[in-house]
């Protein structure tokens, strides 16, 4: 009795240290004046638009990789072909390699130096940030539903068949439904990578102040200002977003059985 | 009528069916049975569609439909594991086929409500799946299947995922649904005894071929080759040849064609009792007696005894006629039945 309760003070220290305490503390730091300043603080123009341009890059990014992610789940669990198992590896790319080497690999590529001209300005615009964006949260939503498709297993679906149903109907009626908590699931880590994404849409974004300057951009921008509630105030909506995206999923999650 | 032509079947360097041939008539009740790996459940996919066979034909109430989707076949398939849409209610997986058919709402409903009172799971439309038992939801399967008005339904180990007790009274269940609904039925299963009890007609499986087809009664009585007779029932070796214990009578004195033997043990079974027999080339024996027979005996182990087979036309066959087989006397059934190589 006393070794698991002993056991559980550790666990629980160690999350409350590591966790749990930064995070309090930002909240802390950031109100410790009321809440006034940090009002004024995260209605600045730069970072009204900051705010915007942080949904917008999440906006595109998520539903996106959304689509991939299934589809590609679908090809991975479901079918059988040439190259798949590399093609296993690559998705995992985001994964493995900095962020600051996505940022500077997008550069390369589409920067005024590099090898693919495109008709829009890509780099420094929020083409290049989309793109950074959706890089480095692509595994999520493929990662979390791979799984599930194969715990579920192709039963289902070869009975939808059998009774008449299309591929596609059997998709949308059977499949869909079946792995939808897989997708939930995947949406939130996405849009919590997409929101906190720095190094790699760092690279990219130019930092313009008012035009490509992300919430984590500005966080960075004020810290380096030595604007400390600045940068607490800013840290502090950025939370507020994620938080949202968890309550929203959850909520949803118990309305549904 | 199903007609499957010379299917073959290969999974990489696994040949799942050698060129298989089976005609199915129509109404009836046919079992596919083998152990696992015979190319039973292959069978059954391909007559489904599910799997495309590698060459061969398919054809169903007469059109070929070796290249027709599952979708377009007009079948009814239920799976071992149930298949159950988990998160649609027993109501709306029942008249799943239908609403992909676009009927009117009222007329899924009446017919859902028509075909769960079949199944027996009337006042259950609300229920989940997961809030039925296997049982229950084998039947909700089979409901669905019906529900589209299948010309063949097609059942793979229907009721291989249930306990002993519920199972015995699906099978009961199902031959008596057989009986009113008259759909032609392929089962799939490993399960001599449900084959044999609830079959009209029984394929028996080995090795992707297919190694007689029949009657269940005649496969027992008079089985093609030594691995039917050893599937569908108990046997023992005497000599060269493989007989039923049952068909083995001991006596006390010796006779005609009767065969000296020592008895090692007698186990008895409450209405049947077990002889096991030591023959003196040190084969053994298994012999099984009523009691009343082994009350007129006395036998204890030590004795001598005198074996032979029952007068009369005890299932036998050549202990080595596994391969290639002895010429049948008469084809049992009206199928048609083809033996192959084996491969390996």
């Amino acid at each position: 009795m006393a070794s698991r309760w002993g056991l559980r003070a550790v666990v629980a220290a160690y999350l409350g240290a590591l966790l749990l305490l930064p995070v309090v503390y930002v909240f802390y730091t950031t109100f410790q004046h009321g809440l006034g300043p940090v009002w004024d603080s995260v209605t600045t123009p730069a970072a009204q638009s900051a705010f915007w341009l942080t949904l917008e890059l999440a906006a595109i990014a998520v539903p996106l990789n959304t689509i991939f992610g299934v589809a590609m789940a679908m090809a991975l669990v479901r079918r059988r072909w040439r190259g798949k198992a590399l093609v296993e590896a690559i998705i995992d790319l985001p994964f493995a390699v900095s962020p600051v080497i996505i940022g500077l690999a997008l550069l390369l590529t589409f920067g005024r130096e590099g090898w693919l001209h495109l008709p829009f300005q890509v780099i420094f615009a929020l083409p290049g940030m989309v793109l950074a964006t959706i890089f480095v949260s692509l595994p999520f939503v493929v990662r979390e539903v791979a799984p599930v498709l194969r715990e579920v297993g192709d039963d289902q679906e070869q009975a939808a068949a059998t009774l008449g149903a299309s591929r596609w109907q059997a998709f949308w009626r059977i499949t869909l439904p079946s792995i939808r908590w897989g997708i939930a699931y995947g949406v939130i880590l996405s849009t919590a990578r997409a929101i906190g994404e720095f190094g790699a849409v760092s690279v990219v974004s130019g930092d313009i102040a008012g035009r490509t300057e992300t919430l984590t951009l500005l966080v960075q921008k004020r810290f380096g200002n030595f604007d400390l509630p600045g940068a607490y105030a800013a840290s502090a909506l950025l939370a507020v977003i994620a938080l949202a995206t968890l309550l929203t999923m959850t909520t949803t999650r118990r309305r549904t059985p | 009528m199903i007609n499957v032509s010379d299917v073959s079947k290969r999974f990489g360097d696994f040949t799942a069916l050698g060129g298989v041939s089976l005609e199915i008539p129509d109404g009836s009740l046919t079992a596919l049975l083998g152990p696992s790996g015979s190319g039973k459940s292959t069978l059954l996919r391909i007559i489904a569609g599910l799997e495309r066979p590698d060459a061969g034909r398919v054809c169903i109430a007469g059109a070929d439909v070796t290249n027709v989707a599952p979708q377009q076949r007009g079948i009814g398939f239920v799976f071992q594991h149930y298949a159950a849409f988990k998160h649609m209610t027993v109501r709306d997986n029942v008249g799943f086929g239908l609403s992909i058919r676009r009927r009117p709402k009222t007329e899924i409903a009446t017919k859902v409500d028509e075909l769960l009172e079949v199944v027996g799971l009337q006042g259950y439309a609300e229920r989940m799946p997961s809030q039925l038992s296997g049982g229950q939801r084998q039947r909700m399967a089979l409901a669905r299947a019906l529900a589209v008005e299948p010309s063949v339904l097609l059942l793979d180990e229907p009721f291989g995922a249930l306990d002993a007790k519920v199972r015995a009274e699906l099978r009961a269940w199902l031959r008596r649904l057989h009986d009113e609904v008259h759909v032609t039925t392929v089962l799939v299963t490993h399960d001599q005894e449900e084959a044999m009890e609830i079959a009209d007609h029984v394929a028996v499986m080995d090795h992707g071929s297919i190694e007689q087809v029949g009657a269940p009664r005649d496969l027992y009585d008079r089985p093609a080759n030594a691995f039917v007779m050893g599937f569908l029932g108990p046997v023992t070796r005497v000599g060269g040849a493989l007989v039923r214990p049952h068909d083995l009578v001991l006596s006390p004195e010796p006779s005609d064609g009767a065969r000296e033997a020592q008895v090692a043990r007698v186990t008895h079974l409450g209405f049947e009792v077990r002889v096991a027999l030591w023959l003196p080339e040190g084969e053994e024996v298994s012999v099984q007696l009523t009691r009343a027979e082994a009350d007129q005996l006395e036998l204890s182990a030590g004795d001598i005894v005198y074996v032979r087979s029952e007068p009369g036309e005890p299932a036998a066959v050549s202990a080595s006629s596994s391969s290639p087989g002895p010429p049948r006397a008469s084809p049992p059934g009206p199928a048609a039945s083809r033996r192959r190589g084996r491969p390996g």
